[in-house]
């Protein structure tokens, strides 16, 4: 039988917060940015096939900073939670407001139960029938939820990237400009600039049929951001 | 193992996650709809009726359970077309005469179900989500192989059920993306599978149907012309089957149909349908009068 030494509660809060706060610092950022026909998803990321951002069901999208097998884990069990609840009731009730919660819960639990707490922040957005119906839910490693509007910038470099996006953001822009000023943005703080590959662009865009999200390809995304007279 | 977080659902699985959501809901228990899974209590259900041309009363049918389908696809030119007729029968009533028995199974493929439809729409909600589950988990599509095979295993997880009389045939057919052409699946009670070269057609009219098919169909028909092909082969199986609909020009009934090419899945508009019907009876018009036992007599008189 071995004495576990004490150690203050808020110790032990404070250690734990550094810890993740440390890993998310370490990974690459993610923006979200509402436009005129609905929300855009903006990360720096080098791979293709390996995503930051993806669709959960019909209106609602996620996207996650930091470890990437914990944000993918995630990102199953809200997929799985959407599907199984969007076929036991109705399409129209899997929320982003229920999925937050369910992330918060589960986020919280890890933070406080765990031998380590995940390393991540996650996004979860509801695209709306109009411009004031959006939601954008910002998930913090220990469960901690924020309502945002407008604007959402996680990872490494958020509090500089909000200060940026703050400076450029436009409610109602369209999805060029918001497009423009979301890389001119991760562009700026990063101190360089990103080949199309290079990023990662996704939409929840409210005009589309029954599926919101898509995905920008790479081409498209050299369009609009190289035409811009930039 | 990964297990989900506290709060989720879901089972742990080796090696992450399993992209199945059949298996998820049976995991998960509480919604022991699912009809794949094939446990469920005796409830009389609505139907439509299988492939072995079960009379509604015949000894293996449930009492009530409402039977009789034509469901066919066939290959044309740029695709598959796929059509279903209206008619739901109970016994010897008519439960529905606008059912739908064409459904998208994704923005690739279509579904269409013979047999008791409440089991037969539950499978395909359930077939469609698990697609497009897939699809999330994986951030891949699945093949159209894929797709079918899927499908031939939840006919399959439905034997029991079929067993008791509630017995449910699909048709699958879609575009494969990746040979760039249409494909046509059919399907036995048991979850057998096999791919059909040109065209099929299964429920109890289905027999009809086929004759119909096999002397309209040719290579390379058009969407107009392949259209025009189902909807005929539509009208015939109604004539020579109780349980088929036909079309109903006074009510506005006409049969659904559906074609999947290299853009997707289409739903033909009720228009076109009406318009290839009116083109074949102006064609029969046309070409013989009609033919009646007193007509026939009046044409022997006339001849002689």
């Amino acid at each position: 039988m071995s004495f576990q030494p004490y150690v203050p509660p808020e110790q032990l809060i404070k250690d734990r917060s550094d810890y993740a706060r440390k890993g998310i610092a370490r990974g690459k950022s993610v923006v979200a940015v509402e436009y005129d026909q609905g929300i855009l998803f903006l990360a720096e990321n080098p791979s293709s096939t390996l995503h930051k951002v993806s669709e959960i069901y019909d209106r609602v999208a996620f996207a996650g900073v930091g470890k990437y097998s914990e944000f993918e884990d995630l990102r199953i069990a809200g997929i799985r939670l959407a599907d199984l609840r969007g076929y036991s009731y109705g399409r129209e009730d899997v929320t982003a407001k229920t999925l937050a919660n369910a992330y918060s819960q589960a986020l919280s639990t890890i933070f406080t139960q765990q031998m380590k707490p995940y390393e991540v922040e996650i996004l979860v957005a509801q695209v709306g029938d109009d411009e004031g119906g959006n939601s954008m839910f910002h998930i913090l490693f220990d469960g901690s939820v924020a309502d945002e509007e407008g604007f959402v910038a996680m990872g490494g470099r958020s509090e500089d990237l909000s200060d940026r996006l703050k400076d450029s953001y436009r409610g109602g822009a369209s999805l060029p400009d918001a497009l423009r000023a979301a890389v001119d943005a991760v562009s700026a703080v990063e101190e360089r600039s990103f080949e199309p590959q290079g990023l990662e662009v996704a939409v929840l865009d409210r005009t589309r049929s029954r599926r919101k999200f898509r995905r920008l390809a790479p081409s498209e995304v050299g369009e609009i951001v190289g035409g811009g007279g930039r | 193992m990964t297990s989900p977080p506290d709060g989720f659902p879901g089972p742990a699985y080796p090696l992450g996650a399993n992209p199945s959501f059949t298996d998820l809901v049976r995991s998960v228990g509480g919604e022991s709809s699912n009809p794949a899974s094939a446990s469920g209590g005796q409830a009389a259900q609505p139907g439509l009726s299988g492939p072995h041309g079960m009379t509604a009363g015949g000894p293996n049918v449930m009492p009530g359970v409402p039977h009789g389908t034509t469901v066919l696809a066939l290959k044309y030119a740029d695709g598959v077309v796929m059509a279903g007729d209206r008619r739901a029968t109970e016994g010897y009533s008519i439960a529905d005469e606008r059912i739908e028995k064409v459904f998208p199974a994704d923005d690739h493929s279509a579904v269409a179900i013979a047999g008791a439809a409440g089991q037969a729409t539950e499978i395909v909600k359930l077939f469609q989500t698990e697609i497009e589950h897939y699809e999330k988990v994986e951030g891949d599509r699945l093949s159209l192989e894929g797709k079918a095979n899927r499908l031939a295993q939840m006919i399959r997880g439905n034997l029991p059920m079929a067993m008791q009389g509630l017995v449910v045939v699909p048709l699958f057919a879609g575009w494969d993306v990746g040979s760039e052409e249409g494909r046509i699946f059919r399907y036995d009670v048991t979850g057998g599978r096999w791919e059909e070269a040109v065209f099929h057609a299964t429920g109890s009219g289905g027999i009809h149907a086929r004759g119909t098919l096999k002397k309209r169909w040719k290579p390379g028909l058009d969407r107009a012309a392949a259209i025009r092909t189902a909807v005929e082969a539509l009208y015939d199986a109604a004539q020579e089957d109780v349980a088929t609909g036909g079309p109903d020009l006074f009510r506005g009934v006409y049969p659904s149909v559906k074609v999947v090419d290299r853009d997707g899945f289409h739903t033909i508009p009720e228009d076109e349908v009406r318009g290839a019907f009116e083109g074949i009876v102006e064609d029969l018009l046309a070409n013989q009068p009609p033919i009646g036992a007193s007509g026939a007599r009046e044409a022997e008189e006339a001849g002689e």
